[in-house]
């Protein structure tokens, strides 16, 4: 009978206080009539029929304790919308971080078993300013690695382009990257339609072959099946579509529309410090990437020996493709994410103190139920069913504004990752927003629920709300803090990223921005590889350019400080001191006359480059502030001589240093040429001047149709591409950082007024439940100011318990965001001074309001209220 | 007052609890023995089915825990009395015409006996 009786713990309370003793009855004789031998048969039916009665009692009790949620929450209507938008606002905040998490971090790239995938680069950190451990890769050096490793199934590698696509409506430029044969099936991927590279097709003289990206064939080619075999032109060659990649496919990165062989002449491969290529490669089974690290140590150590002079101190650096370039943007999503948990702890709270006044209001409903019967349990039970159909509601809703507002977040997920733009709200998603709003139903139904039930003794019925008890204190106690601890680590670090982005915005650029704009001339090859043709291009098109009115100057140059970060080549200077080995780069531009005064960059000594820089004149060079800090400290450095580019060139000029690599980031020093001493067979087309700038008074964008007619007229088939003004150059690199503010300054500041809203709630609440107490005082004697002290000093108190709280966590998560915080430090005195600032005056708000109404209160009111 | 054919079809096992207090006041086990009697032991009803259904049907207004008690020799204090309520009836009413009038659609089909 004992095993029974526990059965029929799995009914609900109520039914088994109501009917347990007549069931245990029922059994007991139905177990006597029973003969020994069939017992064990009622034994199994019983169980059976247990399970099944008591599903079916739990739906019964779920279906009335519905009914009865909708019917009071359908009269407290104002309550109930307030509840759901708070929670809506809460797990809208966390699943649309936990969506950018999930898409940036958890789902997979388009490739097949991406574990065993990595990246390769040259490491020249050990060579200062030269860039780093993700270096590109120079050919040769790749060639050797392939042969020399065994760690990895196919090795293949890619350069980026931008290619001039011509015969498809406008030229236009198109971001594509040239693969090696090897590289699609390396990463594990097949083409949608046609076909991809095979061995034939990347051989030098090859016939040119192109795979289209999904994005490009839908819009360039409007999707027809047809494209196979289209003959297109790109940088004025004819190649041949041969295939379409799926719609989810991304290499090297999201940017990457259409890809071609990469067709490697045998001499691309003699300079091994020519770096322009990046590898990836697929690990043996079984190889850990450990392994193949230690492997290739062993080769770069063995071709630092091979070659002294080239590879001295290259290494090799083996990333996984996974783990690569996400660093950056997983401490900005985890940062996103821990703002959201801020923003839904804050929402929680006030949910919890919205329920546990509804239940205080409701104490004599709850009471009376109690006393028609009503267990605990199913108090409790009805209250639950009560929060968490409040918060499935808010969870509808909370998913539909992450919805909505995911859009705004975009711009977060790095360019350089293989993945689409706009993140997917899948599985995970929808399991991880039910599961934040369960818990947050249950979580915070639970509480107000266990309190408001415990004191369902007779005393509820003459109760009043006024007797809060000690425990509940402590409770609204807790709530205040957690609400100001979330606010004041959540305005900390925005503060602090504000910090970042202005520090940043100070940053001097090395020129001046405003007024000038510039564009992009691709000049294709081989029909701009003749020195005269390309020199005839630059001169008509400045020459036009200059005549316009308004214009104060123009120049054309290799590429712009910050649009172009790389570009770079070894120095020589002979009467150096460092060996050799250690030489370093520096960026090599080529530019015309007037380049310096268009873009505002300071001459300091000597000349410009000059129009009788010719090509068979002396090789002349002008050089920046930090080259000559580095290779001739403290002396005159016009007429040294120094070799760069394969060519011995004399200083004629130095000018201040430019940040090349963007605002933030050091760049290495810089060397300008002028453009008529540009020697085709000794470096690469690459370095060809293809950026146009002027600098104009008045509304420079205006410009951009006149210089678009004039160069069309030079050369119709030329694409004019990237019109921008410099000071759009300049603010695109706070880009990120606005956009990182954007984001988590909204959930600041929705929590922010959460919190206010709340605090301001719990502490007139707390006012309300006292009016007895104040009322008492004032009829003692205590004026108005001693109330109002006392009740701002309790809540300030509480706000103090916040703060510390808040500011401890803050700096915490300062130093996890060091990264981000572009050198501001974490502790930052002001930042904090202004969030505990704007938090006290929140909770002086929060207090003033119901300061002012206690002492309102008329004493012989006061006591008369109950 | 609801439909009583808003309840329709009604649950086999809480017909047979109408029809066994219907005639007079039972307590739990009364009603299955009645059940099990009018059925030729067809039907034991369960505990749990028992009692999950009476809770519902007091819920729907079908029946009624009734105060008065039988003489007190005869009376368990565990024991509760149930008693059909005029609703009760006209529910019971309304099953039976519905079980009718489908036996006359299966004779016309021929799936049972007697006059169609």
């Amino acid at each position: 009978m004992r095993l029974y009786r526990a059965l029929l713990y799995v009914y609900p309370a109520s039914f088994r206080a109501e009917y347990g003793e007549e069931m245990c009855a029922i059994f007991a004789r139905r177990l006597r009539e029973t003969p020994a031998i069939v017992r064990p048969i009622l034994w199994v039916s019983t169980l059976v029929e247990i399970l099944t009665n008591a599903a079916i009692v739990h739906g019964d009790v779920l279906r009335q304790d519905l009914r009865y949620a909708m019917r009071t929450l359908g009269r407290a209507r104002g309550f109930a919308l307030t509840a759901v938008v708070v929670s809506a606002l809460g797990i809208g905040a966390t699943t649309v971080a936990f969506t950018m998490v999930n898409h940036v971090l958890l789902r997979p790239f388009p490739f097949a078993h991406q574990e065993e995938l990595v990246n390769l680069y040259e490491d020249h950190s050990f060579t200062a300013g030269a860039g780093g451990e993700e270096f590109d890769i120079a050919p040769a050096n790749f060639r050797d690695w392939k042969l020399l490793s065994t760690s990895f199934q196919s090795m293949a590698f890619w350069h980026g382009a931008m290619l001039n696509l011509v015969g498809e409506g406008e030229p236009r430029q198109v971001p594509a990257a040239a693969l090696t044969y090897n590289m699609l099936p390396t990463l594990g991927v097949h083409s949608m339609i046609g076909r991809t590279f095979t061995a034939d097709d990347d051989r030098e003289g090859a016939p040119g072959t192109a795979v289209l990206s999904y994005a490009l064939w839908q819009e360039a080619f409007g999707g027809e099946e047809g494209v196979l075999g289209r003959k297109i032109l790109l940088d004025n060659e004819p190649f041949t579509v041969i295939g379409v990649m799926a719609k989810d496919f991304y290499f090297p990165d999201r940017s990457a529309l259409l890809w071609t062989p990469v067709r490697f002449a045998p001499s691309h491969y003699e300079d091994r410090t020519d770096n322009w290529v990046f590898g990836v490669a697929r690990l043996k089974s079984g190889v850990e990437i450990e392994g193949a690290r230690a492997e290739m140590r062993t080769i770069a150590a063995q071709m630092q020996r091979s070659y002294p002079k080239e590879l001295a101190r290259v290494g090799i650096t083996v990333e996984k493709i996974r783990d690569d370039r996400r660093s950056q943007a997983a401490s900005l999503l985890v940062a996103l994410f821990g703002a959201a948990a801020c923003v839904l702890l804050i929402a929680c709270t006030n949910l919890a103190n919205l329920l546990l006044s509804r239940a205080m209001m409701r104490r004599k409903e709850l009471a009376v139920r109690a006393a028609l019967g009503a267990g605990r349990e199913r108090l409790v039970r009805q209250m639950l069913t009560e929060s968490v159909v409040l918060a499935i509601a808010g969870g509808v809703l909370g998913v539909a504004i992450a919805a909505a507002s995911l859009p705004l977040f975009v711009r977060l997920i790095p360019v350089q990752l293989p993945i689409a733009q706009m993140p997917a709200i899948d599985w995970r998603v929808l399991v991880f927003a039910s599961a934040v709003t369960l818990s947050t139903g249950i979580g915070f139904g639970a509480f107000p629920a266990l309190r408001a039930s415990r004191s369902r003794d007779a005393g509820g019925l003459q109760e009043s709300a006024r007797s809060g008890g000690g425990r509940r204190e402590r409770l609204r106690a807790a709530l205040v803090i957690a609400e100001v601890a979330g606010s004041v680590t959540l305005l900390v670090v925005c503060g602090l990223f504000v910090r970042a982005l202005w520090r940043v915005e100070r940053t001097d650029p090395g020129f001046h921005a405003e007024n000038v704009l510039s564009l992009r001339t691709s000049l294709p090859m081989p029909k701009y590889q003749n020195d005269a043709a390309r020199d005839r291009f630059y001169e008509r098109v400045l020459d036009e350019t200059k005549q316009i009115p308004g214009v104060a100057g123009a120049a054309y140059a290799t590429g712009l400080p910050m649009t172009m970060p790389g570009g770079v080549w070894p120095v020589d200077v002979p009467d150096h001191p460092e060996p050799l080995s250690a030489r370093e780069n520096a960026c090599m531009r080529f530019v015309t006359p007037g380049f310096f005064s268009v873009m505002g960059i300071r001459l300091l000594a000597g000349r410009d480059v000059a129009q009788s820089d010719t090509h068979e004149a002396l090789r002349v060079a002008v050089v920046s502030e930090s080259f000559v800090r580095k290779y001739w400290p403290g002396e005159n450095p016009l007429d040294r001589r120094f070799n760069f580019g394969n060519t011995d060139r004399r200083v004629v000029g130095v000018v201040n240093d430019v940040r090349m690599r963007g605002l933030e980031r050091s760049s290495a020093p810089q060397v300008y040429l002028p453009y008529e001493q540009f020697d085709g067979d000794k470096i690469s087309p690459f370095y060809v001047p293809k950026a146009l700038v002027i600098r104009a008074t008045g509304d420079v964008r205006a410009l951009a149709p006149v210089l678009r007619r004039i160069i069309h007229a030079i050369d119709a088939e030329q694409p004019v591409s990237d019109v921008l003004t410099l000071s759009d150059i300049v603010d695109s690199q706070t880009t990120p950082r606005r956009v990182q503010l954007t984001a988590l300054g909204s959930f600041a500041a929705i929590a922010f007024l959460l919190a206010a809203v709340g605090i301001h709630g719990l502490l007139s609440f707390a006012v309300s439940t006292r009016t007895q107490e104040i009322g008492v005082r004032m009829a003692l004697g205590a004026r108005a100011g001693d109330i109002v002290h006392m009740i701002v000093r309790d809540g300030l108190m509480l706000s103090g318990i916040g703060i510390a709280i808040g500011a401890g966590a803050a700096y915490g998560a300062g130093i996890e965001l060091r990264a981000l915080l572009a050198g501001v430090d974490p502790g930052d005195f002001a930042t904090f001074a202004a969030a505990i600032a704007l938090c006290v005056a929140m909770t002086l708000g929060g207090t003033a309001i119901p300061a002012i109404k206690a002492v309102r209160i008329d004493a012989a009111t006061a006591l008369r209220t109950e | 007052m609801k439909d009583p054919v808003s309840l329709l079809p009604l649950p086999p096992a809480a017909f047979h609890i109408l029809m066994a207090v219907a005639a007079e006041d039972r307590h739990g086990y009364a009603i299955i023995q009645d059940v099990a009697e009018r059925t030729g032991g067809g039907i034991k009803l369960s505990a749990g089915t028992l009692y999950r259904s009476i809770q519902r049907m007091l819920e729907q207004g079908l029946i009624v825990e009734t105060r008065e008690r039988p003489e007190p020799k005869e009376d368990d204090k565990r024991r509760r009395y149930y008693r059909i309520t005029p609703f009760g009836k006209m529910v019971a009413r309304a099953e039976a015409r519905r079980l009718k009038d489908l036996v006359r659609l299966a004779r016309e089909r021929g799936f049972a006996t007697g006059r169609a």
